[in-house]
């Protein structure tokens, strides 16, 4: 499967997966502010064995074509089931630290191949973040 | 400084264990205590990268960890030792007379399994190992978050806190 293949017109084009509600609200936002959230799966990995987190994670690949997993913490055990789908096909890629900034950059960036969106997307993600004050 | 919390936990390093103990007790060394993750370069760089720059991981098998214990115990840093299952941490406080409590903190479902807690769930095989540790001395309790009650194994086992 090439880089191009996944996410085509109408197709989900990542798959964003996180702790409790995280997944599920971040995407929400999405759909309220640009009303893309189509373009998003969301998966909560909540009581799932670290087996069952990595094994849905696949099936949605599959399933969805996308080749984009969005996580929220380095050490949650949605990135090490990401990251263990990484090693076995490197074309897909995964990025951790989501935030709001990140995805509507992501759906947006629709001429972009998903993994080149998502690493555009990932450098918009960390100059969304700014502390205002003294 | 001692060892401050003895954890069972399937999905090993992740982020009840690095944020959610990890900052409160200001863990500075994770002690991983998996044969099979010890057995892998691959699988000790992937938990490796999870952790912050501040806190060291140390990986063991049980073997190892029985004979490293008193090293672990006697680091100044504040520790955590974990384990993925029942059965290493079995081991592991059957042969290390030290270890007064375990925590168990997160053992999902799985065929043969019966479910005990929201994220507790235990085969009759593991049940009866956690009873042999309450019996010989060490303290077992489920509490996957600092600000949940810890439950007693007795109440665990029940069913009752579900």
């Amino acid at each position: 499967m090439s880089e191009n293949s996944g996410g085509g017109p109408g197709n989900p084009r990542a798959i964003v997966v996180g702790h409790g509600e995280f997944a599920g609200g971040l995407v929400s936002a999405v759909g309220q502010i640009c009303g893309m959230a189509d373009k998003l799966v969301v998966l909560s990995m909540m009581g799932m064995t670290p087996e069952d987190i990595e094994g849905t994670i696949r099936e949605q690949l599959a399933r969805t074509g996308a080749r984009v997993i969005f996580t929220d913490l380095p050490a949650g055990s949605a990135t090490i089931a990401a990251r263990r789908i990484v090693r076995d096909d490197p074309a897909i890629v995964l990025v951790s630290g989501v935030n709001l900034a990140t995805l509507l950059d992501f759906v947006f960036s629709t001429d972009a191949s998903p993994t080149d969106a998502a690493r555009a997307a990932a450098e918009r993600g960390k100059a969304s973040l700014i502390v205002v004050g003294r | 400084m001692a060892i401050h919390l003895y954890r069972i936990d399937d999905r090993l390093i992740h982020g009840q264990v690095v944020v959610g103990w990890g900052q409160p007790l200001n863990i500075q060394l994770l002690v991983l205590v998996d044969d099979l993750v010890a057995s892998s370069d691959w699988e000790k760089e992937l938990y490796r990268m999870a952790v912050p720059p501040e806190m060291e991981v140390r990986f063991a098998d049980v073997g190892t960890a029985i004979r490293e214990h008193a090293k672990y115990d006697m680091d100044p840093r504040p520790a955590l030792l974990l384990t993925g299952d029942i059965d290493s941490m079995y081991r592991l406080a059957k042969a290390v007379k030290a270890i007064g409590n375990v925590n168990l903190g997160g053992i999902h479902h799985r065929a043969g399994r019966s479910e005990k807690l929201r994220y507790v769930f235990l085969t009759p095989g593991e049940e009866q190992q956690l009873r042999e540790l309450e019996s010989a001395g060490v303290e077992v309790t489920a509490q996957d978050v600092p600000s949940a009650r810890a439950v007693p194994l007795p109440e665990v086992l029940q069913g009752a806190a579900r």
